[in-house]
């Protein structure tokens, strides 16, 4: 019987992903053995010609991983959709829109005046920036669309499974690639990680007092994290209530606190609005019968960028989407 | 586990904005402000319904949605409102120090405090919700809510972001 074959693909994303799946070490031996691998653009020499001679539905499983920003990242995951009977999602950026999702805190317009122009490191007195078409010698280039908006896999093409983290750890990966070979996959749709919050399998969790209450926020960089204790208790900004588990604590057990790369869990639509929710409940606790209007608000005045923190990786995946621009 | 695709399948419906909560300006006419008002079941609701008893006059701008505390008002509700199309959100509990629950509108007060601030910085407008408290006996104080709220709205126009594809 021919092995199934399997396609990975990047988009926005930082290489990382590709990383995890070196990560798997010898285990990778085992999958190359299990399937062959159709195109994999970071390692193996194939292109987009390949993929298009290919029948619809050729490809068992195509992982994707990065958000989708431009014209050709959008092209090629629809052509890889059609391709495929299966996509999965891999990791934060195809998930829930991960770091290149902050971007939408900005439009195209506004990042390429900052990065072809503002950056101290830049001198572009003309102010060229890059264009869709650019006439050289008679001949037209042309460049793919960069887009205003940074998409999640999911807003782009039916996704059939995720597979979360920053980047994946090798056991969800090795669980998800069994999974798929022996057709033992749970339905369509699923987060193919635990379905815990990060606090619920924390190891630091016993340290969490019976009622939290913050009254100074601290930033990772202004202490030093007693590494023992729940950040929360100390002050600082933790995105576990709100953060799905299966990580493996990396964060944590590095003496970070988390930063919400698996994103909610199920059922939870939006990450950020619900961590709102989470850091308002344990703002200030003590006395509260004593405070004023102007206390809560110089409470709360403490977090510096609230919504890029709590929407850290998950601003595309979010109600909102993206930041209006006035 | 297919409730993720569940959720954005709901989220589909959501983003679309429901033609019950439009204003009527989009028909042509004044703008008649549409307000979402979250009250409490115990103080801003029962306030509410005195004004309406008392006959006090107000704008009938306001649909209003009775939660058990005003601390239920999950910030997600606020922009789910706001998605759905209306200019206003306002949210209405206990006096603080009267709450049914004891404690549950300081929770309200700092959560309000903190989502202005990220409504704030992904570019929706602050003036455009409101946390109010209205005690049961208070009716006048909750027409006269509704009232300068009403007229604060109608200053800022119909609320852009439902007119915008990806809000």
């Amino acid at each position: 019987m021919a092995k199934p074959k399997v396609a990975f693909y990047w988009c926005a994303s930082c290489g990382g992903c590709e990383e995890a799946v070196v990560d798997l070490a010898e285990d990778l031996l085992k999958v190359v053995d299990a399937v062959d691998i159709v195109l994999w653009p970071v390692a193996l020499d194939f292109k987009r010609k390949d993929v298009e001679a290919m029948k619809d539905g050729a490809i068992a499983v195509s992982f994707i991983n990065g958000a989708v920003r431009t014209e050709e990242q959008e092209e090629m995951v629809k052509l890889l959709r059609k391709k495929s009977g299966l996509v999965v999602a891999f990791g934060s950026c195809a998930h829930i829109g991960g770091i290149p999702g902050l971007a939408n805190f900005w439009d195209r317009e506004t990042i390429f005046e900052r990065v072809y122009k503002d950056v101290p490191s830049v001198r572009n007195p003309e102010g060229i920036y890059p264009q869709q078409k650019t006439k050289v010698d008679g001949v037209e280039l042309t460049l793919p669309e960069f887009y205003d908006t940074v998409y999640t896999l999911d807003q782009v093409i039916n996704v059939d499974y995720y597979l979360p983290g920053c980047a994946p750890p090798p056991d969800l990966i090795m669980n998800a690639v069994t999974a798929i070979l022996e057709g033992k996959l749970p339905d369509k749709g699923s987060v193919l990680a635990p379905d815990k919050s990060l606090c619920d399998t924390c190891p630091r969790k016993d340290s969490k007092p019976e009622k939290l209450s913050i009254k100074a926020i601290r930033r990772p960089h202004e202490v030093i994290a007693d590494p023992e204790k729940c950040f929360l208790e100390e002050g600082i900004i933790c995105l576990g209530p709100a953060t799905r588990s299966g990580c493996g604590e990396r964060c944590i057990n590095a003496n970070m606190p988390c930063r919400g790369c698996f994103g909610p869990t199920k059922g939870v639509r939006d990450q950020g609005a619900k961590m709102v929710s989470a850091i308002a409940s344990i703002l200030g606790v003590e006395d509260e019968d004593k405070v004023t209007e102007e206390e809560v608000e110089s409470l709360v005045k403490q977090i510096d960028d609230p919504a890029g923190l709590f929407y850290m990786y998950s601003l595309p995946a979010s109600m909102l989407r993206r930041k209006r621009m006035g | 586990m297919a409730d993720d695709g569940a959720a954005r399948q709901l989220d589909k419906e959501i983003l679309s904005p429901k033609p019950g909560i439009q204003s009527p300006a989009e028909g042509g006419g004044d703008f008649q402000p549409r307000i979402v008002g979250f009250l409490c079941n115990w103080c801003s609701y029962a306030g509410a319904d005195l004004a309406g008893v008392t006959r006090l006059k107000m704008p009938p701008s306001m649909v209003a949605i009775r939660v058990m505390c005003s601390s239920r008002v999950d910030p997600l509700f606020v922009l789910k409102a706001f998605l759905a199309g209306a200019d206003g959100v306002l949210v209405a509990g206990c006096h603080p120090g009267d709450c049914h629950y004891q404690t549950g509108n300081y929770y309200t007060r700092r959560r309000f405090a903190l989502t202005l601030k990220v409504l704030e910085e992904l570019g929706l407008e602050a003036n455009r919700v409101r946390l109010s408290w209205v005690s049961a006996s208070e009716g006048g104080r909750f027409a006269e809510v509704v009232t300068e709220f009403t007229e604060t709205i109608r200053k800022a126009g119909p609320n852009p972001a439902k007119t915008e594809v990806f809000l």
